[in-house]
């Protein structure tokens, strides 16, 4: 086998504890009630177009876009709404929820709700963005942003390569696994759609070595379907692959300038799961409030983990009591995987379009050690992907020296994979300080922006 | 820090089979002494509640010390260069990775400077291997005598010190110098304990080869041979664990073997040209001097930034 | 021998002197001039650059003071009026009387009216905790109890009690300079009225959560009841987002709000005499009493004339 491509700089290699693979994907029944959050994206809050009391179909509408960069929201099941009202997230901060209370499973008219596989592309490109954009279709590789906006650059950006993000970097998640194995055909045409969008652009699809039955399901499925321009590349395994920048640098040998967008250097990341939303979205008419979670962790045995497609609005605590409770050594429960993923405080919090796991780990899998000095050895450095200075970068955060320090020293560039934090030997928490100093620098530099750009406009008049 | 104290154990005993009794307590005192200042600094200068005896940094820092002295030390001496290490080079600064120089090496060129005498004195080993051991002066101090004296290289070696001895415990010298192999297997230690990384040392052992080599091939009647630079002396536990410490020496690769080149440099012209017959620890503490520059000039190649 | 003496000090001094001619010149050359009265005003300045009055520091506060047009915009809290008057006597201006201000932290959620839900396991600070999430208690508005503002104060003035788990003031230290101010992510501590002899009162909780929600938290919390804006005779209680706030420029001490709140979350400091609560229950309760019941009479005294009104409009 020739020799298998990554990403250049940095990166660690964790256990990657994929517990769940032989776990298929189960539907999830519906609870009684769902809560349906408007801060599902990146963006503004979408806002409700429902009151209390109103009878929602499956599929419906319930919230629009509020703002460029927002999506729409989709009722997931069929009943009455109960309220409108701010609820907790999963970090317990206070959002807008919509509360519908379940009966039966109405979808709403247009749907189409058959098993058959829609092969044909489309060849209106604007309708099918527009198709996109109603189904409030959004990144679900972490970012959640909406996939409209990022399938039109606009008219001065060319794509060249589509690459179809089945990396899967972190440790113990399986839901784009199963799906690359489950709904591989489909997961191709949503890649053919958007290459159709995208203007005709080749489209890879990356995979991690450590996947070897999704590469084979997808490059069958590639083989079957006979788009042009299609292929399957696998990866050596390396966190964080999945990274936006970090694939594009694997797959196209490029990297994103600091402070761009990826389509500056030819390239659309969209992850597996979205292309499966694209491809439902424009062939079935289906928007997306549905998506694959995975019940794994170190805590609970295999024949407990899961892989559940749930229904947004679907409270966490309805989700981990089907599947048989919290168990007895879970000392963290994170949403996402255990590198980015987030840790769950409030577990009435409910699933969004973007949740990929429910995560249970053990104390001793969790917990930081004591922090020590930092003796400079450089591990985090050699780890960053970015090729940053976490060390450097920490000292001075403490040091508060924003422009000058932490600006010049990239600070900005940051994607919080946690690589830094993964590496250190002296369990310092570089991560946490970083991110926190990467905040404010991208406040000051925003502010400076405005600024600068208050300044054109007033020299202009 | 555990596994450079693991690393420095076959070094440890065998400098105590040679030597004797009086090695283990230069040792002893000199990690004791530490280990009690960097207590006592932590606790009641800097006044923390917790101290950080624990990272075994004292430690490390107390072998090494120990095995940069002559086993015939008095114990106030080791002492005296303890405190030095700890109190001044480096809790001054603020504790472990805060320090500048390489605290071991910093005392022991203290000491050096202040009881060029006693530091200076090698009496015959005394320990269970010492029968058939060479007694004297180190070789690098018999060279520089001699040569000063009007003999060749050639003369002066022919008295006595051969390879076999310098790699297998046999020589002259502080603990540090006594066996090259012990050393080189803590060394290798390391190195598969992903520790440290073999760069900073090849580029030391590279620099010196190569310089000592082009030397002693102008004139091997006043420049000695480069496998003799390679094993006497403080170079091979110098290069392998103290060039190596992290707080003092690059972060970059590239500034790495900048800096190993440089030790390996500094340290043949000190032994060839200077008045002292060994450079290693001068070379380093110069070395150190540069880290932070060599920090600035060598950054990690960043990602989408030219 | 002695020629290498000699030649040794002549060339030592004519290098000397050659050195400090341009020493000489490149101070001529790079000189700045500065204002004198800079340095002035910088040597009465307590020297804390502390920051507290929006400045880098002490000096960067004397040159933005010498370049000003008055003292209106400029103050030294750590200084306070003595050392502004100081500095106005240098440049020539006149200062204004500031009360002296003292730093209130405003939570009440102590370990035990607050019960942990969860466990905080980053970097110990507030700043990054609150970028995370709300915190280790159910409550969203309260203190995180990382000590921001213990690591940010240059005076040592406030320290975490570790009963409570919420920073306390040393009044005696404390110089008003605002560190902890700018430092607390969730704006819990405010600058307030240090009040006659220090006696003062504050509202010692920040949560918007409407009552219920308040209280499943933290059973010290505002429950936005309102009892207290509706006690107060003086006007001094703003109440909205469910939270009350005293107002330290109109309040008069009587402590009456402090006795009728339910939960304990009005806080009165620095009174001689404990707090009386049945004497002040009993005060309110009488004036309620009259209140009505000159309600009522007045509403006696009206009702005739309000049928003659609705009888003239019909």
């Amino acid at each position: 086998m020739s020799k298998l491509t990554t990403f250049r700089i940095g990166g660690v290699h964790p256990d990657d504890a994929k517990l769940s693979r032989a776990c298929a994907i189960e539907v999830l029944p519906l609870p009684q009630t769902v809560y349906i959050s408007m801060a599902q994206h990146l963006g503004a809050p979408a806002k409700p177009v429902v009151a209390a009391g109103d009878k929602v179909k499956t599929g419906q509408v319930i919230a629009e876009p509020g703002g460029f960069i927002s999506a729409y929201v989709h009722s997931s099941v069929s009943g009455t709404v109960k309220s409108i009202a701010p609820r907790a997230d999963l970090a317990g901060r206070m959002v807008t929820h919509v509360e519908i209370a379940v009966e039966g499973d109405e979808w709403a008219e247009g749907i189409d709700l058959s098993d058959t596989l829609a092969s044909e592309i489309p060849q209106d490109v604007p309708a099918m963005l527009e198709c996109i954009k109603a189904c409030g279709v959004v990144g679900l590789g972490g970012a959640t942003f909406p996939t409209h906006v990022k399938l039109n650059p606009g008219p001065n950006a060319k794509a060249e390569c589509l690459i179809i993000n089945g990396a899967e970097c972190e440790p113990y998640l399986t839901s784009d696994f199963r799906i690359m194995l489950e709904r591989s055909r489909e997961i191709i045409v949503g890649a053919a759609i958007m290459q159709k969008i995208l203007g005709g652009c080749r489209c890879v699809v990356g995979i991690e070595e450590n996947k070897p039955e999704a590469i084979s399901a997808m490059e069958k499925a590639c083989a079957e379907l006979g788009y042009p321009d299609i292929s399957v590349l696998p990866l050596k395994k390396k966190y964080p692959q999945g990274g936006e920048k970090q694939l594009i640098d694997a797959v196209l040998r490029r990297q994103v300038k600091s402070g761009r967008l990826p389509i500056s250097e030819g390239a659309v990341v969209q992850n597996v799961a979205t292309s499966l939303a694209v491809y439902e979205a424009v062939q079935k008419h289906k928007p997306l409030i549905t998506n694959v979670l995975t019940i794994t962790g170190d805590c609970i045995p295999v024949e407990k983990q899961h892989n559940y497609l749930f229904r947004i609005g679907m409270p966490l605590s309805y989700i981990a009591e089907y599947a048989g409770g919290v168990p007895e050594g879970a000392a963290k429960i994170v949403s996402g995987g255990p590198m980015m993923g987030k840790a769950i405080v409030n577990l009435d919090a409910c699933t969004v379009k973007g949740s990929s796991s429910i995560l249970y780990l053990s104390a001793a899998a969790t917990r930081r050690g004591t922090e020590s000095a930092c003796i400079r050895c450089g591990r985090c450095a050699e780890a960053c992907p970015m090729g940053l200075e976490p060390f450097l970068l920490r000292r001075l955060a403490l040091a508060g020296d924003q422009e000058a320090g932490l600006e010049a020293n990239a600070v900005q560039d940051c994607i919080e994979c946690g690589c830094c934090l993964y590496s250190c030997p002296a369990q310092i928490p570089l991560l946490d300080i970083i991110r926190q100093s990467k905040a404010e620098v991208m406040s000051i530099m925003r502010a400076r922006a405005a600024e600068a750009k208050a300044a054109a406009a007033a020299s202009s008049k | 820090m555990r596994d450079v104290v693991i690393a420095l154990m076959p070094a440890v005993i065998v400098s105590i089979l040679v030597y004797g009794w009086r090695e283990l307590m230069v040792l002893g005192v000199s990690v004791a002494s530490c280990v009690v200042f960097e207590y006592l600094i932590t606790r009641y200068l800097f006044k923390k509640e917790s101290t950080t005896i624990g990272d075994l940094s004292a430690v490390v820092t107390g072998i090494l010390l120990g095995m940069n002295l002559p086993f015939t030390s008095p114990w106030w001496i080791v002492c005296i260069g303890a405190l030095f290490a700890i109190g001044v080079v480096k809790m001054s600064f603020g504790g472990l990775g805060q320090n500048v120089f390489n605290p071991a090496i910093a005392a022991r060129v203290f000491l050096l400077i202040s009881f060029p005498v006693a530091m200076t004195r090698w009496e015959a080993p005394q320990g269970v291997f010492a029968l058939d051991a060479y007694s004297g002066p180190t070789p690098l101090g018999a060279i520089k005598e001699g040569l000063m004296n009007g003999s060749t290289v050639q003369d002066i070696l022919g008295e006595g010190f051969s390879y076999t001895q310098m790699l297998f415990a046999g020589i002259g010298g502080s603990a540090g110098e006594v066996s090259a192999i012990a050393l080189l297997l803590g060394f290798v230690y390391l190195l598969v304990r992903r520790v440290v990384r073999p760069h900073i040392t090849l580029s030391i052992w590279l620099t010196v080869f190569v310089f000592s080599g082009i030397m002693w091939l102008c004139d091997p009647s006043r420049f000695t041979d480069p496998v003799f630079n390679l094993l006497t002396g403080g170079m091979i536990l110098g290069s392998c664990f103290m060039a190596t410490d992290y707080v003092t020496s690059p972060m970059s690769v590239k500034g790495g073997i900048i800096y190993g080149i440089g030790i390996g440099l500094l340290t043949m012209l000190i032994r060839y040209f200077g008045s002292y017959p060994e450079g290693m620890s001068f070379a380093i503490l110069l070395m150190n001097i540069t880290v932070p520059l060599l920090n600035r000039a060598f950054h990690q190649k960043k990602y989408g930034r030219a | 021998m002695s020629g290498i003496i000699i030649w040794t000090i002549v060339i030592l001094t004519v290098l000397g002197l050659l050195l400090a001619l341009v020493l000489f010149f490149v101070a001529k050359k790079f000189r700045v001039e500065e204002d004198p009265r800079i340095d002035e005003v910088e040597a009465v300045m307590p020297g804390a650059n502390c920051g507290g009055c929006g400045f880098a520091g002490c000096r960067a506060f004397a040159e933005a003071a010498v370049k000003a047009p008055n003292l209106d915009s400029h103050f030294c809290p750590v200084g306070g009026n003595e050392v502004m008057a100081k500095v106005a006597g240098i440049l020539g201006y006149e200062v204004k009387q500031k009360a002296p201000m003292v730093a209130a932290v405003r939570c009440n959620g102590s370990c035990e009216a607050r019960p942990r839900t969860n466990e905080y396991d980053g970097y110990r600070s507030c700043k990054v905790m609150a970028a995370l999430y709300t915190g280790e208690t159910g409550c969203s508005y309260g203190c995180l109890g990382c000590g921001d503002c213990v690591a940010a104060c240059r005076f040592g003035a406030i320290a975490m009690n570790p009963k409570t788990g919420l920073p306390e003031v040393d009044e005696s230290k404390c110089t008003a300079c605002g560190a902890c101010v700018k430092a607390c992510p969730k704006n819990i501590i405010e600058l307030r009225n240090a009040g006659p002899r220090g006696m003062r009162m504050y509202v010692s909780c920040m949560s918007r959560e409407k009552g219920p929600a308040a209280k499943k938290v933290c059973s010290a919390a505002c429950v936005g009841c309102g009892v207290c804006a509706k006690v107060c005779t003086h006007d001094a209680i703003v109440f909205g987002n469910n939270l009350a706030y005293i107002d330290f420029t109109k309040c008069r001490l009587c402590r009456e709000c402090e006795a009728m709140c339910p939960t304990g979350a009005i806080h009165g400091v620095n009174f001689p005499k404990p707090l009386d609560v049945e004497g002040i229950k009993a005060r309110v309760a009488e004036r309620r009493k009259k209140a009505q019941e000159a309600a009522k009479a007045a509403a006696a005294n009206l009702e005739p004339k309000k049928k003659e009104e609705e009888k003239t409009d019909e």
